[in-house]
């Protein structure tokens, strides 16, 4: 039962941190539980599938289907979120003052809400298919055991669960002010890390062979299968031994997110405060 | 918190900038089964500073996860299905690796000499 606890808490722990994160950032939009819970739902759906076809999907691109369909997703989460920064960049304000219950704000918002919703349901899909696969090999043929690995599943699912909820509540404490900042700072890496990973699944699939020498050995430090390691992980991109390649996506999706903030965003935010004193 | 950030960038930037390694050239391939939760061999070795292709056969009828926290490795392979598993090329050593769902009793290892 343990073992089974350990296994599901591992693979649901990143879900669980980016889902905080997710709902702390929403967490003035109305309507945002729905939109979150489809994204949770979508993705226990998706896992379900990918689970079912892990072996189709494995033996794609020569063997290295697994690897691109990992690093796609990731993809596909980095977009949504450096999305949304840009568009709170341009829309920050209008959500966080009094018009936050405004009409045009809440439409807008459905759209963020749309790409957050992505994020979290690749969240779930990616450790999910795991998850279901464990499970279900356990349970087709272990009967014996079947029962207590379902229980230290269930366990391991709700603990995962509650990092999900400690990581909310510990962003609610930031005071209103700072907490959009740490928020777009916190998606902004967040983002960077899920780029430099998808990287390593496009090395690993060798599609990516320039730059993949080791720049440092870090594992002495921090191992990035310990708690701690793959805590920072999930939210900064840590590894212990990152590739030049890793790094460079890293840099890259920063300063990428960052300028269009300022592109996207400055003009704005300037012209609305012209309004406001006019 | 956000000075911690801030650092953590810049020692990342920073170290980002000291790229110098070795360069591999030819990938040396090795066969490897898994089959009622062992591996066999359960030791495998490869020469260093190679790029390394496991090819590893799950003979189980369940899917197993090929990891190894030291090569970096983290791989599903459906019950009775094949699998190709690139390996970057790695200093001397033994890299332990074993099957996620089986952790305590599926393990193997890979010496690179």
């Amino acid at each position: 039962m343990l073992a089974a606890l350990i296994i599901v808490f591992r693979e649901v722990f990143e879900a669980g941190l980016i889902g905080g994160i997710v709902l702390a950032v929403t967490r003035s939009v109305p309507g945002r539980n729905r939109w979150i819970a489809g994204g949770v739902l979508a993705g226990v759906l998706a896992a379900c599938a990918v689970a079912v076809f892990a072996g189709a999907i494995s033996r794609l691109f020569a063997g290295m289907g697994q690897e691109l369909f990992n690093a796609a997703i990731l993809g596909v989460a980095v977009v949504m979120l450096t999305w949304h920064n840009v568009w709170m960049a341009r829309h920050g304000t209008e959500l966080a003052g009094e018009l936050r219950a405004a009409g045009l704000a809440v439409v807008e918002g459905k759209k963020s809400l749309l790409a957050l919703a992505i994020v979290v349901g690749v969240a779930v899909l990616r450790e999910g298919s795991e998850v279901v696969l464990f499970l279900y090999g356990v349970l087709a043929t272990e009967a014996d055991t079947g029962f207590s690995v379902a229980l230290g599943g269930l366990l391991g699912l709700m603990l995962g669960g509650a990092v999900c909820l400690l990581t909310y509540f510990w962003l609610l404490r930031i005071p209103a002010r700072a907490l959009f900042t740490t928020t777009t700072v916190l998606i902004a890496l967040l983002a960077a890390g899920m780029a430099a990973q998808a990287a390593a699944f496009l090395e690993r699939a060798n599609w990516l062979t320039a730059l993949d020498n080791v720049v440092w050995d870090s594992g002495w430090l921090l191992s990035d299968s310990s708690l701690a390691g793959r805590a920072l992980h999930t939210l900064i991109g840590y590894t212990d031994q990152p590739t030049a390649m890793q790094l460079t996506v890293y840099v890259a999706i920063l300063l990428i997110t960052f300028a269009l903030m300022r592109l996207v965003g400055a003009p704005v935010k300037v012209a609305q405060a012209a309004r406001r004193v006019g | 918190m956000a000075a911690a950030r801030t650092l953590s960038k810049t020692v990342l930037l920073a170290l980002g900038l000291v790229a110098a390694g070795a360069q591999a050239q030819q990938a040396s391939e090795i066969q490897l089964s898994y089959k009622d939760k062992k591996f066999d061999p359960a030791e495998i070795s490869a020469p260093a500073n190679t790029l390394i292709v496991i090819k590893l056969k799950n003979l189980d009828a369940k899917a197993m996860e090929f990891e190894s926290r030291t090569l970096k490795i983290e791989k599903v392979v459906a019950g009775g299905s094949d699998a190709v598993i690139n390996v970057r090329a790695q200093k001397p050593g033994r890299y332990e690796f074993f099957d996620e769902y089986n952790e305590k009793v599926a393990r193997g290892a890979l010496v690179v000499k």
